[in-house]
């Protein structure tokens, strides 16, 4: 077995195990906070005879072990368990939110992180000039401002002032692509904007790091054009930690996004997620939650084979 | 005027414009098709930045101050970017010290071999790779049709320069700039190498500019030879005259290195400090010392010579206490020696002292150099106060280092000042067993010829027992009373210095004493040759 399949093999098995401790972590957290579904919505009506015929009825007068093997079981075989507040399937609910959450994240990526990374060769090519100089005040400017703020200026300039694209961002299955394309505009704009500065700062600084390299000096010596150099020479050398940190953002396009969800009320999983913890639906807060641990974990095992694969000395033996 | 290379009146500088440093301060030089010219210099003499300014590039934060290099009729100096680099690689190549940092890591030989080629439109893709195959056979490289789709990783440093002159070939250039192309090899491999690229600067009568700091490496290269100090030419000279005829006393300085000697040791009753017994030591399951008996004896210095790979700092580190040894037994004076350094007592842990390679690297360049020695005054003396500053101001003068260095920190010294501290510190501990490792290595002839002589004096007052290991054989005949000659763990011989270099036995031995350079240049005809007939009988007897 070659190495690189010893460490996939390895990186599967200690994720998997990461998304049980994550489960279980996240049962312990719902149950130390007061309050369970039952007092949620019956709220002030609420006998003890009413509570307790509730709970038997949603099943919350098991034992928490019990409840957390019984929802353990059911995932193993592939069900995610029914929503305790709405009583519709966990899979469903989940369904059309995480296809809007990819659907956004992947809107921004494929435009934040090319744009990323040419700007950090650019940068990094013209190390020191004017336009590397602006490139880096603009990119830290915007990952300074707070991202809530960076989507209501572009709100108020975009839509309000110059009336180009919508206020929401609200889309639902009869949407046309092109259609969703344009209404999604400005949350993936914030969101590009929140994640170029990091990946084209590692571009530039994992750049500039290569080209002090005696092979930079001598494929000069050998008459090599300064933008092949960095394309051909440095940039293969210079891969993983670009790739981690390009990973590191990925994950945050799906993960963190709530905020922004909120600011242009957009039906992402964010949002599902901050509903049900707020009303102790926990098969919906552990389906998210283990759906969130499992793109960190795929994305980070990405990002490590890329590494290896990009590194001569670690793919080939003596 | 050289017909292919004229240079006049060359400065360069470094710094900013105000006050700045001035590198090289009029350098006149020229060069024929087809000639060799040799630049010889100790490090800072400004002989590598003269080596790219024909080339009419400079590094980063190095400008041209005035001069002109004119290449075939074209001013280098000042030329667009663009039109240098149709020149680069293609008409006048350059060969670095280091192949192995010199090739890019993430890709194969035999692509970084045709990418100039391709770039210069001077062969596709496909002829560049046969030509490649054709110019590693040339070389003499092993397994010519496979080894450049390997990684440089994948290849030793011996071949990887000779790749590397192979790639500076592959637009057939008429000027090629080596740049000490050989220091970084072993002095077996440096044979071949300065063999092969010898062989192959003629074949295509490449004009080229050999750079060392060695000049009986350069006396075998060049047709000419121009000696540089602090950014100056002091001489130039046709080889054979150079050596026979110096007229400059600092190019006699050059030479004298090589005629320093130990004065004779007075005979004196021989006891041994160390005597081991078969000795082994492994890195995990990696056999690194196999079964060593040898003895140190008192008050002497015992060379440790090998090539790397043989083991030497290895069996330094046991020594040291640092890596303790599978098998075997040590006594110190008779007595079993505690061979962890965590179970060393007091009275050990100060009588068995090291100094490195690399001053650079050992001295923590945040202390000053008073605390630097300090410590080991305090902690194996226990002085205090007055009696401590007396102690470390002594041991400034031993080194021959004046008192208004305590102050500084190791950055602000040269390399042989840093060297001197670094001996200061190991005596600090007064020891009667020093290591010595590579200690000269990373120094200029000059540089380490001084610090030769002070351990020589230092061991003559101290009476000190010194383990010196190097891979510089002339030091060896330098200082060294005995010699213990290691080749892949195991000792190959050993006798007093004469004994070894006057009757050596082995023919491994035979291999490294007729690998140093000598100062003439038929040495590298007559070492191949008799390197061909070493090999010829190892093979009849195999």
């Amino acid at each position: 077995m070659s190495q690189l399949q010893k460490l996939v093999i390895g990186r599967m098995f200690l994720g998997i195990l990461t998304l049980f401790v994550v489960s279980a972590l996240m049962f312990v957290g719902i149950e130390l906070l007061p309050g369970d579904l039952a007092q949620q919505i019956l709220g002030q009506s609420a006998t003890e005879s009413t509570l307790a015929a509730f709970r038997a009825e949603l099943g919350l007068d098991q034992p928490p072990h019990i409840r957390y093997l019984d929802w353990l079981g059911g995932v193993l075989h592939g069900d995610f368990g029914t929503s305790l507040a709405s009583g519709r399937e966990v899979s469903d609910l989940l369904g059309i939110r995480l296809a809007n959450t990819m659907f956004l994240a992947a809107y921004a990526a494929v435009i934040a992180v090319p744009v990323a990374v040419v700007l950090g060769l650019l940068a990094a090519l013209w190390r020191n000039t004017l336009f590397d100089r602006g490139v880096n005040l603009t990119a830290l400017s915007a990952i300074s401002m707070p991202e809530f703020f960076v989507g209501y200026v572009l709100i108020l300039f975009l839509s309000i002032k110059a009336g180009v694209f919508p206020t929401l961002a609200r889309i639902d299955s009869a949407t046309s692509l092109w259609d969703a394309l344009y209404r999604t505009f400005l949350p993936a704009l914030t969101l590009i904007l929140v994640v170029v500065a990091h990946m084209m700062r590692m571009t530039r600084a994992a750049i500039i790091n290569v080209l002090a390299s005696p092979y930079i000096e001598m494929a000069r010596l050998k008459g090599v054009p300064q933008w092949r150099i960095i394309v051909s020479h440095a940039l293969p050398n210079a891969l993983a930690p670009i790739v981690n940190v390009v990973a590191l953002n990925l994950a945050y396009l799906i993960v963190g996004v709530v905020v922004v969800e909120v600011v242009f009320s957009y039906p992402g999983l964010g949002q599902l997620l901050v509903d049900a913890v707020s009303s102790r639906d926990f098969p919906v807060v552990q389906a998210v939650g283990l759906f969130f641990a499992a793109v960190y974990i795929t994305l980070n095992v990405l990002a490590d084979i890329i590494s290896i694969v990009s590194n001569p000395r670690l793919r080939h033996g003596r | 005027m050289g017909d292919l290379l004229t240079i006049r009146d060359l400065r360069l500088e470094a710094g900013n414009r105000s006050e700045p440093v001035v590198i090289i301060k009029g350098l006149d030089l020229d060069l024929d098709r087809g000639e060799v010219l040799g630049l010889v210099g100790e490090s800072g003499a400004g002989k590598s930045s003269a080596g790219l300014a024909t080339m009419g590039y400079v590094r980063d934060g190095v400008r041209f101050a005035g001069g002109s290099v004119v290449f075939d009729g074209t001013e280098l100096v000042g030329l667009a970017r663009g039109r240098l680099r149709r020149l680069h690689g293609k008409r006048i190549a350059y060969v670095a010290q280091s192949a192995a940092a010199s090739f890019n890591p993430a890709k194969k030989l035999i692509d970084q071999y045709s990418e100039g080629p391709r770039l210069h439109r001077v062969r596709s893709r496909k002829e560049a790779e046969r030509d490649a195959v054709a110019l590693y056979r040339q070389m003499q490289l092993p397994d010519p049709e496979e080894i450049g789709f390997r990684y440089p990783h994948q290849v030793s440093g011996g071949q990887l320069q000779r790749a590397m002159t192979a790639m500076a070939m592959s637009c057939r250039p008429d000027l090629i700039i080596f740049d000490e192309p050989t220091t970084a090899l072993d002095v077996t491999t440096q044979i071949e190498v300065l063999g092969a690229i010898r062989d192959i600067v003629e074949d295509y009568d490449s004009a080229a500019i050999y750079i060392s700091h060695d000049l009986a490496v350069v006396s075998q290269m060049a047709d000419r030879i121009c000696v540089m100090k602090d950014g100056e030419e002091v001489e130039t000279a046709p080889t054979r005259q150079m050596l026979d005829h110096p007229r400059q006393d600092y190019t006699r300085s050059l030479w004298s290195v090589r005629s320093f000697r130990r004065p004779e040791a007075e005979e004196a009753e021989e006891t041994a400090l160390i005597r081991c017994r078969t000795l082994s030591a492994s890195y995990g399951a990696v056999p690194v010392l196999r079964g060593l008996d040898f003895a140190f004896p008192q008050g002497r210095t015992t060379a440790v010579v090998g090539e790397s790979g043989s083991g030497k700092s290895t069996l330094a580190r046991v020594l040291a206490g640092l890596l303790p040894p599978s098998e075997g037994e040590v006594f110190w004076r008779g007595e079993p020696m505690e061979m962890r350094l965590s179970k060393r007592r007091g009275d050990m842990l100060r009588n068995v002292q090291m100094i490195y390679q690399s001053a650079d690297t050992s001295l923590n360049p945040r202390h000053t150099i008073r605390e630097i020695l300090r410590r080991p005054v305090r902690k194996f003396s226990g002085r205090r106060g007055d009696d401590l500053r007396a102690r470390i101001d002594e041991l400034m003068d031993l080194v021959d280092l004046d008192r208004a260095f305590l102050d500084r920190k190791p950055g602000e010294l040269s390399g042989g000042q840093k060297q001197r501290v670094g001996i200061a510190r190991a005596l600090a501990a007064e020891p009667e067993f020093v290591i010595c490792d590579e200690v000269t290595s990373a120094l200029d002839q000059l540089v380490a010829e001084g610090i030769l002589r002070l351990l020589v004096a230092l061991q003559k007052d101290l009476g000190l027992t010194f383990m010196f290991i190097t891979h510089d054989l002339a030091v060896v005949e330098a200082i060294a009373h005995e010699v213990i000659v290691l080749k892949n763990g195991r000792i190959v011989e050993q006798g007093s210095r004469d004994a070894i270099f006057k009757h050596a036995r082995e023919d491994y031995t035979k291999r490294l004493l007729a690998s140093v350079p000598q100062m003439d240049p038929d040495w590298l005809d007559d070492a191949r040759r008799r390197e061909a007939e070493l090999r010829a009988r190892e093979g009849d007897t195999a």
